[in-house]
Protein backbone atom coordinates (compact mmCIF):
# COMPACT_ATOMS: atom_id res chain seq x y z
CA UNK A 1 0.00 0.00 0.00
CA UNK A 2 1.53 3.26 -1.09
CA UNK A 3 1.41 6.26 1.20
CA UNK A 4 2.56 9.83 1.53
CA UNK A 5 6.28 10.34 2.22
CA UNK A 6 6.71 11.94 5.64
CA UNK A 7 9.11 14.50 4.14
CA UNK A 8 6.38 15.90 1.89
CA UNK A 9 4.17 16.65 4.90
CA UNK A 10 7.12 18.31 6.64
CA UNK A 11 7.74 20.37 3.48
CA UNK A 12 4.10 21.52 3.50
CA UNK A 13 4.28 22.58 7.15
CA UNK A 14 7.65 24.24 6.49
CA UNK A 15 6.19 26.28 3.64
CA UNK A 16 3.31 27.34 5.89
CA UNK A 17 5.70 28.46 8.65
CA UNK A 18 7.82 30.39 6.12
CA UNK A 19 4.69 32.14 4.80
CA UNK A 20 3.72 33.00 8.39
CA UNK A 21 7.18 34.41 9.12
CA UNK A 22 7.08 36.51 5.95
CA UNK A 23 3.59 37.77 6.84
CA UNK A 24 4.55 38.65 10.42
CA UNK A 25 7.77 40.47 9.48
CA UNK A 26 6.87 42.21 6.22
CA UNK A 27 3.30 43.46 6.70
CA UNK A 28 2.75 46.78 8.43
CA UNK A 29 -0.55 46.02 10.08
CA UNK A 30 -1.04 44.61 13.58
CA UNK A 31 -3.90 42.33 12.49
CA UNK A 32 -1.81 40.84 9.68
CA UNK A 33 1.03 40.21 12.14
CA UNK A 34 -1.35 38.25 14.38
CA UNK A 35 -2.63 36.34 11.33
CA UNK A 36 0.97 35.44 10.50
CA UNK A 37 1.40 33.93 13.96
CA UNK A 38 -1.78 31.91 13.37
CA UNK A 39 -0.39 30.58 10.07
CA UNK A 40 2.81 29.51 11.83
CA UNK A 41 0.87 27.69 14.57
CA UNK A 42 -1.21 25.94 11.90
CA UNK A 43 1.91 24.71 10.11
CA UNK A 44 3.32 23.34 13.37
CA UNK A 45 0.01 21.58 14.10
CA UNK A 46 0.10 19.82 10.70
CA UNK A 47 3.65 18.60 11.41
CA UNK A 48 2.58 17.23 14.82
CA UNK A 49 -0.48 15.45 13.40
CA UNK A 50 1.66 13.83 10.67
CA UNK A 51 4.26 12.75 13.25
CA UNK A 52 1.49 11.15 15.32
CA UNK A 53 0.54 9.08 12.27
CA UNK A 54 4.18 8.35 11.38
CA UNK A 55 5.07 6.84 14.79
CA UNK A 56 1.54 5.66 15.66
CA UNK A 57 1.64 7.57 18.95
CA UNK A 58 -1.10 9.78 20.34
CA UNK A 59 1.26 12.39 21.82
CA UNK A 60 1.31 14.32 18.56
CA UNK A 61 -2.47 14.59 18.42
CA UNK A 62 -2.58 15.67 22.09
CA UNK A 63 -0.05 18.38 21.24
CA UNK A 64 -2.28 19.64 18.41
CA UNK A 65 -5.10 19.95 20.93
CA UNK A 66 -2.93 22.16 23.15
CA UNK A 67 -1.73 24.20 20.15
CA UNK A 68 -5.37 24.98 19.28
CA UNK A 69 -6.16 25.97 22.89
CA UNK A 70 -3.09 28.21 23.16
CA UNK A 71 -3.85 29.82 19.79
CA UNK A 72 -7.33 30.71 21.09
CA UNK A 73 -5.87 32.26 24.26
CA UNK A 74 -3.21 34.16 22.29
CA UNK A 75 -5.73 35.54 19.81
CA UNK A 76 -8.14 36.75 22.49
CA UNK A 77 -5.44 38.67 24.37
CA UNK A 78 -3.81 39.90 21.15
CA UNK A 79 -7.04 41.25 19.70
CA UNK A 80 -7.92 42.93 23.00
CA UNK A 81 -4.50 44.63 22.92
CA UNK A 82 -5.05 45.71 19.31
CA UNK A 83 -8.44 47.26 20.14
CA UNK A 84 -6.89 49.03 23.14
CA UNK A 85 -4.01 50.40 21.03
CA UNK A 86 -6.43 51.48 18.29
CA UNK A 87 -8.45 53.47 20.80
CA UNK A 88 -5.26 55.11 22.09
CA UNK A 89 -3.66 56.10 18.77
CA UNK A 90 -6.32 55.62 16.09
CA UNK A 91 -3.99 53.55 13.95
CA UNK A 92 -2.90 49.96 13.41
CA UNK A 93 0.57 50.80 12.11
CA UNK A 94 3.23 49.20 14.36
CA UNK A 95 5.51 52.13 13.60
CA UNK A 96 3.22 54.41 15.65
CA UNK A 97 3.71 52.50 18.90
CA UNK A 98 7.18 53.68 19.81
CA UNK A 99 6.49 55.46 23.09
CA UNK A 100 6.33 53.81 26.50
CA UNK A 101 3.74 56.20 27.89
CA UNK B 1 -1.15 6.90 -6.79
CA UNK B 2 -3.94 5.96 -4.47
CA UNK B 3 -6.87 8.12 -3.48
CA UNK B 4 -5.06 8.93 -0.20
CA UNK B 5 -2.11 10.44 -2.11
CA UNK B 6 -4.27 12.36 -4.58
CA UNK B 7 -6.35 13.87 -1.78
CA UNK B 8 -3.25 14.85 0.18
CA UNK B 9 -1.55 16.64 -2.72
CA UNK B 10 -4.76 18.40 -3.79
CA UNK B 11 -5.41 19.64 -0.24
CA UNK B 12 -1.77 20.66 0.22
CA UNK B 13 -1.91 22.74 -2.97
CA UNK B 14 -5.18 24.33 -1.81
CA UNK B 15 -3.66 25.21 1.58
CA UNK B 16 -0.48 26.73 0.16
CA UNK B 17 -2.30 28.73 -2.54
CA UNK B 18 -4.98 30.12 -0.22
CA UNK B 19 -2.43 30.99 2.48
CA UNK B 20 -0.22 32.72 -0.08
CA UNK B 21 -3.21 34.71 -1.32
CA UNK B 22 -4.13 35.61 2.27
CA UNK B 23 -0.63 36.89 3.04
CA UNK B 24 -0.59 39.20 0.02
CA UNK B 25 -4.11 40.66 0.25
CA UNK B 26 -4.44 44.38 0.88
CA UNK B 27 -8.03 44.06 2.09
CA UNK B 28 -8.05 42.48 5.56
CA UNK B 29 -11.49 40.89 5.12
CA UNK B 30 -10.32 39.08 1.98
CA UNK B 31 -7.21 37.89 3.83
CA UNK B 32 -9.32 36.41 6.62
CA UNK B 33 -11.67 34.68 4.16
CA UNK B 34 -8.72 33.10 2.31
CA UNK B 35 -7.29 31.98 5.66
CA UNK B 36 -10.62 30.36 6.56
CA UNK B 37 -10.34 28.29 3.35
CA UNK B 38 -6.79 27.35 4.35
CA UNK B 39 -7.94 26.23 7.82
CA UNK B 40 -10.74 24.14 6.31
CA UNK B 41 -8.03 22.47 4.23
CA UNK B 42 -5.99 21.80 7.38
CA UNK B 43 -9.06 20.29 9.03
CA UNK B 44 -9.45 17.94 6.07
CA UNK B 45 -5.75 17.09 6.34
CA UNK B 46 -6.23 16.16 10.01
CA UNK B 47 -9.10 13.92 9.00
CA UNK B 48 -6.84 12.32 6.39
CA UNK B 49 -4.18 11.76 9.09
CA UNK B 50 -6.68 9.80 11.17
CA UNK B 51 -7.69 12.48 13.70
CA UNK B 52 -11.42 13.16 13.15
CA UNK B 53 -11.79 14.83 16.55
CA UNK B 54 -9.01 17.30 15.77
CA UNK B 55 -10.57 17.97 12.37
CA UNK B 56 -13.86 18.89 14.04
CA UNK B 57 -12.03 21.02 16.60
CA UNK B 58 -10.12 22.79 13.81
CA UNK B 59 -13.37 23.75 12.07
CA UNK B 60 -15.12 24.78 15.29
CA UNK B 61 -12.32 26.62 17.07
CA UNK B 62 -9.99 27.88 14.32
CA UNK B 63 -12.25 28.53 11.34
CA UNK B 64 -15.39 29.08 13.40
CA UNK B 65 -14.28 31.07 16.42
CA UNK B 66 -10.83 32.58 15.95
CA UNK B 67 -11.30 33.79 12.38
CA UNK B 68 -14.77 35.17 13.13
CA UNK B 69 -13.20 37.06 16.04
CA UNK B 70 -10.75 38.56 13.56
CA UNK B 71 -13.63 39.51 11.25
CA UNK B 72 -15.48 41.15 14.17
CA UNK B 73 -12.45 43.23 15.12
CA UNK B 74 -11.72 44.24 11.50
CA UNK B 75 -15.32 45.31 10.94
CA UNK B 76 -15.54 47.00 14.35
CA UNK B 77 -12.40 49.09 13.90
CA UNK B 78 -13.22 49.82 10.23
CA UNK B 79 -9.56 50.32 9.39
CA UNK B 80 -8.97 51.76 5.96
CA UNK B 81 -5.37 51.18 4.96
CA UNK B 82 -5.19 51.90 1.24
CA UNK B 83 -1.94 53.75 1.85
CA UNK B 84 -0.35 50.68 3.38
CA UNK B 85 2.53 49.75 1.12
CA UNK B 86 2.53 45.99 0.76
CA UNK B 87 5.96 44.64 1.67
CA UNK B 88 7.95 47.88 1.99
CA UNK B 89 11.60 47.55 0.98
CA UNK B 90 12.90 48.33 4.46
CA UNK B 91 11.00 45.36 5.91
CA UNK B 92 11.39 43.21 2.83
CA UNK B 93 14.98 42.21 3.32
CA UNK B 94 14.63 40.96 6.93
CA UNK B 95 11.62 38.92 5.83
CA UNK B 96 13.48 37.48 2.85
CA UNK B 97 16.58 36.81 4.96
CA UNK B 98 14.62 35.00 7.67
CA UNK B 99 12.52 32.99 5.21
CA UNK B 100 15.51 32.07 2.99
CA UNK B 101 17.71 31.05 5.92
CA UNK B 102 14.86 29.03 7.32
CA UNK B 103 14.27 27.30 3.98
CA UNK B 104 17.99 26.45 3.61
CA UNK B 105 18.15 24.96 7.12
CA UNK B 106 14.88 23.10 6.56
CA UNK B 107 16.04 21.68 3.21
CA UNK B 108 19.34 20.53 4.74
CA UNK B 109 17.52 18.90 7.66
CA UNK B 110 15.01 17.22 5.36
CA UNK B 111 17.78 15.93 3.08
CA UNK B 112 19.65 14.33 5.99
CA UNK B 113 16.62 13.03 7.88
CA UNK B 114 16.61 9.22 7.68
CA UNK B 115 12.89 9.02 8.46
CA UNK B 116 11.83 11.57 5.81
CA UNK B 117 11.18 8.86 3.26
CA UNK B 118 8.94 6.85 5.56
CA UNK B 119 5.51 6.33 4.04
CA UNK B 120 2.39 7.33 5.92
CA UNK B 121 -0.46 4.89 5.54
CA UNK B 122 -4.07 5.62 6.52
CA UNK B 123 -5.05 4.97 10.13
CA UNK B 124 -7.86 6.13 12.35
CA UNK B 125 -8.01 7.19 15.99
CA UNK B 126 -11.37 6.87 17.67
CA UNK B 127 -12.32 10.12 19.45
CA UNK B 128 -13.12 8.10 22.59
CA UNK B 129 -9.62 6.57 22.60
CA UNK B 130 -8.07 9.99 22.06
CA UNK B 131 -10.14 11.55 24.86
CA UNK B 132 -9.20 8.79 27.27
CA UNK B 133 -5.54 9.23 26.35
CA UNK B 134 -5.64 13.01 26.85
CA UNK B 135 -7.32 12.83 30.23
CA UNK B 136 -5.25 9.89 31.53
CA UNK B 137 -1.75 10.71 30.31
CA UNK B 138 -1.72 14.48 29.88
CA UNK B 139 -4.16 15.59 32.58
CA UNK B 140 -1.65 18.05 34.04
CA UNK B 141 -1.27 19.83 30.69
CA UNK B 142 -5.07 19.98 30.40
CA UNK B 143 -5.27 21.66 33.81
CA UNK B 144 -2.50 24.12 32.96
CA UNK B 145 -4.22 24.94 29.64
CA UNK B 146 -7.53 25.57 31.36
CA UNK B 147 -5.78 27.90 33.80
CA UNK B 148 -4.14 29.67 30.85
CA UNK B 149 -7.51 30.13 29.16
CA UNK B 150 -8.90 31.63 32.39
CA UNK B 151 -5.93 34.00 32.63
CA UNK B 152 -6.41 34.97 28.96
CA UNK B 153 -10.12 35.63 29.58
CA UNK B 154 -9.42 37.88 32.56
CA UNK B 155 -6.56 39.60 30.75
CA UNK B 156 -8.67 40.27 27.65
CA UNK B 157 -11.49 41.67 29.81
CA UNK B 158 -9.06 43.91 31.70
CA UNK B 159 -7.29 45.19 28.58
CA UNK B 160 -10.46 45.61 26.55
CA UNK B 161 -12.14 47.72 29.23
CA UNK B 162 -12.16 51.43 28.36
CA UNK B 163 -9.93 53.26 30.84
CA UNK B 164 -12.12 55.39 33.12
CA UNK B 165 -9.52 57.98 34.10
CA UNK B 166 -8.81 58.83 30.45
CA UNK B 167 -12.34 60.10 29.83
CA UNK B 168 -12.25 62.22 32.99
CA UNK B 169 -9.20 64.14 31.87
Amino acid sequence: MAGIPFGHVLALSGILVALGVACATARRNLIMILLGVEIMLNGAAIAFAAAALRWQQLEGQAFVLFIIAIAAAEVSVGLALIVHLYHRTGSLDPEKFNTLK
Amino acid sequence: MTLFNILFYAIAALIVVSTGLAVTRRNLVHAVIYLIISFFGSAFLFYLFGAPFLAALMVIVYAGAIMILFLFIIMMLRVETPEEQLFPARQMWPAVAVAAGYLVVGALLAAHDPSAGALLSPAQTEPAVFGAYVFRKTWLAVEVTSLLLLVALIGALFIGKRPIHESEE
